[in-house]
């Protein structure tokens, strides 16, 4: 097979801090190339430089053997590069049609062509079997996981020879996955290489012809996947060996009446008369598809969104649904929100600042003067606790990975303290020490007697951490597997069954 | 822990102050009228009225809104004053408990409109900027209402210390913003929400009553504004303050306060406003003409806010 890239000495330095250190790197035409490593390993950096995102401070590169210098993204997709990152990129005030084709833009003498405009989009949609997107649809009233597969099709509409992939499965539910997957085994097979990240290790080995491993911005190895388990990568990856499965312990209180939270008859938006209750030293897991209404149903438990109906129990005092997440967290529950960026922290105040937030006025000041001592205080103990990655307390959150934002995210319900958590989604897109801590988290708040609800759309993470998981489907609450009597068909069985019954099927 | 509070403010403020030093050197040098007594006093008469409404701006550019009606909003406070002490023969201390309860209100209907509706406050306090100024000249008959020596000792030298209350009033302001925004609740919640106001709902913290309430401080203090032209000229002035908005706000973001919120120092819009002080004196000390007077303040306030965009940016990439 021909080499599509070549990559040679590829350095990346701020200031003194080297992100990448002399990466060599292959891409063959028609090969779907793994890239895998622990958040902060460089893989980001490495595909934003050869998709001309960021300059590279040392190294060269090849296309087919013609020195490439990929000195913005344009130079780059002109060369054959596209890439789809991470974050979103789609501009939420346009139509999809319009985001899709925004830099190929049909028009007569600068005046837009609708009907050719809309045509094509269709036909990228199409492609990916979203016949229910209509083109021109405001992309910034999709969800998510809708928003990531137009992401993916706007990238995939232009001709590529090299295809990057930055966790595209993120957001997406299982059957969007496959559809991805099938398009991109077709893609492979008209001889573009591909170069693939994601978390998702069995992802990878059902993908992937080879894997690189990066490891502190270090090259650490490029094998066929066949020749490597799922243990083995992440073997590679943390440079030790991992315990596959952790002890499971149940921390549940014996006296079943000390149900701490009991939700009843929630509904609005897509959620339909959702009943369910949660134990003390309880870890609730609620699977479903991406759009099956779990975050909507937190978020109208939270008061976050207006609930039509609803109420609920927590630990014997009643409430009507609440109207603002104030009145939630004064009753005793947290949130930890499912978009951290959007809606959970503040990405250029400090880590102090963030830490302290929700508990300012009940925790850290006299007459509304900040004791800021206190304050330092506790937000140093908490990156101690939470083993956060950080210089200091000062720094900014922005500047931190996915991973140690997610747990100044999480950190600042620790400080204020709560009967009940909710997680929802509480390990997207973070590293694998970053997530082994907030598992371990999990335990340690269950054992303290909590309440945890998590909304996760990663089957084996709810498996691995959960006492009991809820199933939602189509807005429905369908019941619940405890943990001796589960199986990951059983669930994913009743996570599409809700849709069997509404929808008709094509 | 003291020197390194020291390199923090020295960083944080060096700038300013060098830029400051420069402006002064150059005037002295430039004419030799400057350097003097005089020119000081000249100027700390002047700014009381600018300080007090740049502050009030920096609260509310930190929550990422906007108040363009403070020019008018202060004119109308002026008008209140010289209304109720003239025509109704209020004492001046009466008349001043109501002149900024003019302001708060004023404040407190930009807030409520905006923010309860969530209506861009640019637009809500464009509409407060025409009425609080045709509100002026209704009360004045678009006329300058002489008030009279009682009101002149707001901006007399206290004796002794040779600065008026007017003055000293300013800097009180000057402190207690800085300190609201270093040290309170209130200060935090405000950067906060300026920073990312969904992220402080999702924290279980209701929005709406700080926001409002930087905008009533903001309204109080067009309020104290006002004392100081209505005093110095011993009259109302239904054009008073008429522009002085964009003033504020370029002393502010000459301070280094972003206009998208969730970034601001009263200090530094102090700074900010001496350095626009110091210009305009010294501009016609030189006797320079108004309109080339404009041009180099404008300027002046794209070269300061370049500077500060490059040296944020540097100070992130390393």
């Amino acid at each position: 097979m021909q080499c599509l890239l070549s990559a040679r000495g590829i350095t990346k330095r701020y200031g003194d801090v080297t992100v990448l250190d002399d990466v060599d790197f292959d891409v063959r035409e028609g090969e779907i190339h793994a890239l895998l490593g622990a958040n902060g390993a460089g893989k980001s950096t490495l595909c934003k430089i050869i998709s001309g995102l960021l300059p590279a401070s040392c190294g060269s590169m090849s296309i087919h053997g013609n020195e490439f210098i990929p000195a913005s993204k344009q130079v780059a997709e002109a060369a054959g590069v596209q890439i789809v990152q991470q974050e979103l990129n789609q501009i939420p005030t346009l139509s999809v049609a319009e985001n899709i084709r925004l830099t190929r833009m049909p028009n007569w003498l600068g005046i837009t062509r609708k009907r050719q405009l809309a045509a094509k989009a269709r036909l990228a949609l199409d492609r990916f079997h979203l016949h229910d997107i209509a083109t021109d649809t405001i992309v910034g009233t999709l969800g998510v996981g809708r928003q990531q597969m137009i992401e993916i099709a706007t990238a995939l509409d232009r001709d590529c020879r090299l295809l990057i992939l930055d966790e595209p499965t993120a957001a997406l539910s299982g059957g969007e996955t496959r559809r991805l997957f099938d398009h991109l085994r077709r893609m492979r097979a008209g001889g573009v290489g591909i170069i693939y990240i994601s978390h998702r290790l069995q992802e990878v080995a059902e993908l992937s012809d080879r894997v690189t491993v990066l490891r502190d911005g270090k090259h650490v190895c490029t094998q066929e996947t066949r020749s490597l388990t799922t243990d083995q990568m992440v073997e590679q990856m943390s440079g030790t060996t991992a315990n596959k499965h952790r002890e499971f312990r149940s921390f549940i209180a014996t006296d079943s009446a000390d149900e701490v939270l009991r939700i009843k008859n929630f509904s609005g938006g897509i959620v339909q008369n959702v009943s369910f209750s949660v134990r003390r030293g309880e870890r609730l897991g609620i699977a479903g598809l991406v759009g099956s209404g779990r975050t909507e149903l937190l978020r109208l438990i939270f008061g976050a969104d207006i609930a039509q109906q609803g109420s609920l129990d927590l630990g014997g005092r009643l409430f009507e649904a609440f109207r603002h997440p104030r009145q939630a967290v004064r009753a005793g529950l947290a949130m930890v929100t499912e978009d951290r960026k959007q809606n959970g922290l503040l990405l250029d105040q400090s880590i102090r600042a963030n830490t302290s937030l929700c508990s300012l006025a009940k925790c850290f000041s006299i007459g509304g003067v900040i004791r800021k001592r206190r304050e330092r205080e506790a937000a140093a103990e908490m990156v101690s606790r939470l083993e956060t990655r950080c210089d200091d307390i000062e720094q900014s959150v922005g500047t931190l990975s996915g991973g140690n934002q997610q747990k100044i995210a999480v950190a600042k319900w620790l400080v204020r303290d709560a009967d009940v958590f909710f997680f929802d989604e509480p390990t997207r897109g973070i590293d694998l020490s970053a997530r082994r801590r907030i598992y371990r988290l999990f335990d340690s708040l269950a054992e303290a007697g909590k309440a945890i609800v998590i909304v996760s759309s990663e089957l084996e993470e709810l498996i691995e951490t959960c006492d009991r998981i809820g199933v939602m489907s189509a807005g429905k609450w369908m019941g619940d597997f405890e943990r001796d009597s589960w199986s990951a068909d059983a669930i994913m069985q009743t996570a599409f069954a809700g849709y069997a019954t509404t929808e008709p099927v094509g | 822990m003291k020197s390194t509070r020291l390199a923090k403010a020295l960083l944080q403020y060096g700038g300013l102050v060098t830029a400051l030093v420069l402006l002064i050197a150059f005037f002295s040098v430039a004419t030799d009228s400057f350097f003097q007594m005089g020119t000081a006093r000249l100027i700390a008469n002047q700014i009381p009225q600018l300080t007090l409404l740049a502050v009030g701006m920096t609260l509310v550019l930190v929550i990422g809104q906007i108040d363009l009606s403070v020019g008018s909003v202060m004119a109308l406070c002026g008008a209140t004053l010289g209304v109720l002490m003239v025509r109704h023969d209020w004492s001046l201390g009466s008349a001043i408990v109501a002149c900024l309860l003019a302001g708060a209100t004023c404040g407190l209907a930009t807030g409520v409109i905006s923010i309860g509706f969530r209506i861009p406050s640019f637009i809500v306090s464009l509409g407060m900027l025409e009425i609080a100024r045709g509100t002026t000249r209704r009360l004045l008959d678009s006329n300058t209402l002489m008030i009279g020596s009682d009101v002149a000792i707001i901006s007399e030298p206290v004796a002794g210390i040779a600065l008026s209350p007017a003055f000293l009033i300013a800097i009180a302001a000057v402190l207690a913003i800085h300190f609201v925004l270093t040290s309170t609740v209130l200060g935090r919640y405000c950067v906060a929400i300026g920073t990312n106001a969904e992220a402080v709902r999702m924290s279980g913290i209701r929005t709406a009553p700080y926001a409002i309430g930087v905008f009533v401080i903001s309204g109080l203090l067009c309020g104290l504004a006002s004392l100081a032209p209505t005093s110095l000229m011993e009259a109302a002035d239904p054009g008073a303050g008429i522009g002085i908005e964009l003033s504020a706000i370029a002393a502010c973001v000459i301070g280094g306060t972003s206009l998208m919120g969730g970034r601001g120092n009263a200090i530094s819009t102090f700074l900010g406003v001496l350095v626009i002080a110091v210009l305009q004196t010294g501009l016609s000390r030189m006797s320079v003409e108004d309109a080339n007077k404009q041009i180099v303040t404008g300027g002046v306030i794209i070269i300061a806010v370049l500077i500060d965009t490059v040296r944020r940016r540097l100070e992130k990439t390393t």
